[in-house]
């Protein structure tokens, strides 16, 4: 599936290093930026093989409903209605008419043309400034036609990174897990999609229960707990390959895996005699070490993206609380003081604020506070929620939300939903079934 | 004449049977589903299944608690003679959590809860070789509830015979 080789990257013509328009993604933005994304062009002999091949009517406007959309849910812009655009695709890529995208109030307009070139699909795209009045990017893909859907994810990225100055998210993909069933008796599968949803996939059959799935960093691996031959234990998954091994072997229950930044260990917790530890595993050469050592529940564990640091929950105080310690274990700090308990904590890719859940009063919320413990901010409360996961630039927020059920027990759902670090833009992520513990891959391509 | 006034009688009390009983059932239904928790801690018998004759399966516990209650004791006391009555039997003993808290940290509560009748079990002379733990965290729940009468019953350890 690591399509990375396969899509050719060229810079058409050197970008003009300023930019024009600018998107501050720093705050919840009441205003997003109206843009336009043409449909991508294409000439009639180049449509008719890609709808033979990808049965597609057409497939220029497909990649560009998916740039649109992309743009759209990250609430940072605000793509204009087609049926206003005055200029045809093809002639808006040679040269648009700024005033008359001036006239529907577009700031920034995507174009250009997808052809079908020796069995390839070759997509080149421009963005430009309407207001200046100037190209700020240009860049062509090369690939198999199958990759369709990454090339508008990429493009997406590309515009995105040159818009806000940072890194997008689009080309990128969740696993979690796909619920069915009775609440009493739920049948679970470990399912992976592309960020918007697309692509849904089943890796497991639902034959033994599983558990919070995360992406290795590095790769497309996935560490996971699953309770085969009903042992729980932490395994390890190659989506590439689907070989499966378990990792966490030990005399009891393994759970709560994570990778380190670089992907070369295993963080988890391993619980035996009615205490928890934290433990790490080298995958390498198989070494495993002890981090914590103390009658309490310590599980969770999060590294900090430059490894030196863990952050993670223990009720040594009496109640759930957010630790920091150094990587070896040593110099714990509790850096949750506020009411109520605070579990799950996961470190930002930007290494600047750790994400939590929070339960106080009966309600649960998802938030985010430094890494010292001061600037506790939070984001979305519910009846239940929790287990939040970075999206790879470090920006947006997935986790799950369960709902209460009535008096007769009746009414249970869990489903996924992602929200801004600023708060804002708090969205349900529609999936086949319902669904939980949600972790981000970091971008495909970069 | 006297037999009249006895019906009569007779009636009334009736009555006031009706009247008194009707209250009775009223005040009985109020008290049942109060009566099924003590503090925090499930004590009715809805969800129990029993091992053999006087031996219930399982024993609850406070939201975020592993400490067994003198109700716990007792019944795990029947279990620990009822296993060293029947020593071929093993048992596993499942841990669980309700669902008001986080899924890791629920796993690790129930595999606490477990340990916490195991110890008590192997005080009664029972081997930690006959014993295994098996923490389910909120994953199973025996009532999709979600009120505090339903968390009690589901913040449970359930002995179940592994042979």
């Amino acid at each position: 599936m690591t399509k990375k080789i396969l899509i050719l990257l060229f810079i058409l013509i050197p970008i003009n290093a300023s930019a024009l328009i600018e998107v501050d993604i720093t705050r919840g933005n009441l205003n997003p930026l109206p843009l336009a994304v043409s449909p991508l062009s294409i000439d009639e002999e180049s449509r008719k093989s890609f709808e033979k091949i990808l049965k597609k009517e057409n497939i220029g406007s497909e990649i560009s409903n998916i740039v649109e959309n992309n743009l759209r849910i990250s609430g940072l812009f605000n793509p204009l209605d087609k049926k206003a655009f005055l200029q045809a695709p093809d002639i808006a890529n040679l040269k648009p008419r700024f005033e008359d995208w001036n006239l529907i109030k577009a700031q920034a307009l995507i174009t250009g043309k997808v052809n079908y070139i020796d069995d390839k699909l070759r997509v080149e795209f421009r963005l430009w400034d309407v207001l200046a009045a100037k190209e700020m990017m240009a860049l062509a893909f090369t690939t198999v036609p199958n990759n369709w859907r990454r090339v508008g994810h990429i493009i997406s990225d590309k515009v995105y990174e040159r818009l806000t100055g940072e890194k997008g998210y689009f080309d990128t993909r969740i696993i979690y897990v796909s619920e069915e069933g009775p609440k009493t008796q739920r049948i679970k599968k470990l399912a992976i999609m592309d960020q918007d949803g697309a692509n849904n996939k089943f890796l497991t059959l639902g034959n033994e229960l599983v558990l919070t799935p995360r992406f290795n960093p590095a790769s497309q691996m996935v560490t996971y707990l699953s309770y085969f031959k009903n042992m729980p234990r932490v395994y390890l998954l190659d989506i590439e390959t689907g070989t499966q091994e378990v990792v966490g072997d030990f005399p009891g229950m393994t759970f709560a895996p994570r990778f380190s930044p670089d992907g070369k260990k295993i963080i988890m917790s391993f619980a035996k005699d009615g205490k928890s530890d934290i433990y790490t595993m080298d995958l390498e050469n198989r070494i495993v070490e002890k981090i914590t050592n103390h009658p309490s529940i310590d599980t969770s564990p999060s590294y900090s993206p430059d490894g030196k640091y863990i952050t993670f929950n223990s009720d040594r105080s009496g109640y759930q609380q957010i630790y920091v310690m150094k990587n070896d274990g040593s110099d714990v700090k509790r850096i949750s003081f506020g009411n109520g308990l605070y579990g799950t904590p996961v470190w930002s890719p930007r290494g600047d604020l750790i994400a939590f859940t929070k339960l106080h009063k009966g309600k649960f919320y998802i938030g985010v506070m430094r890494t010292d413990g001061s600037g506790e901010r939070l984001l979305t409360e519910n009846y239940y929620q929790e287990a939040p996961s970075w999206s790879p630039n470090g920006r947006v927020l997935i986790f799950y939300r369960e709902t209460k059920t009535n008096s007769k027990g009746e009414g249970f759902s869990a489903k996924l939903w992602s929200i801004d670090l600023t708060g804002y833009n708090e969205r349900q992520i529609k999936t086949p079934t319902d669904a939980s513990d949600p972790s981000w891959s970091a971008l495909l391509s970069n | 004449m006297r037999l009249n006034k006895i019906l009569k009688n007779t009636l009334l009390v009736l009555a006031a049977c009706l009247v008194l009983s009707a209250c009775a059932t009223k005040k009985e239904v109020a008290t049942d589903i109060q009566g099924q928790m003590q503090g925090d801690v499930y004590t009715g018998t809805d969800t129990v299944e029993y091992l053999a004759d006087g031996v219930p399966d399982r024993v609850f516990f406070a939201t975020n608690e592993s400490i067994l209650t003198t109700a716990s004791r007792e019944t795990l006391r029947a279990q620990a003679a009822w296993l060293r009555k029947n020593p071929n039997i093993n048992v596993v003993l499942e841990g669980h959590a309700d669902e008001r808290g986080t899924r890791e940290y629920n796993l690790a509560l129930g595999e606490r809860r477990a340990n916490a009748a195991k110890d008590y079990l192997m005080t009664y002379g029972i081997s930690s070789d006959r014993i295994t733990v098996l923490s389910y965290g909120k994953e199973r729940p025996v009532d999709s509830g979600s009120n505090p009468l339903a968390w009690s019953k589901n913040r449970r350890s359930v002995t179940v015979k592994a042979n």
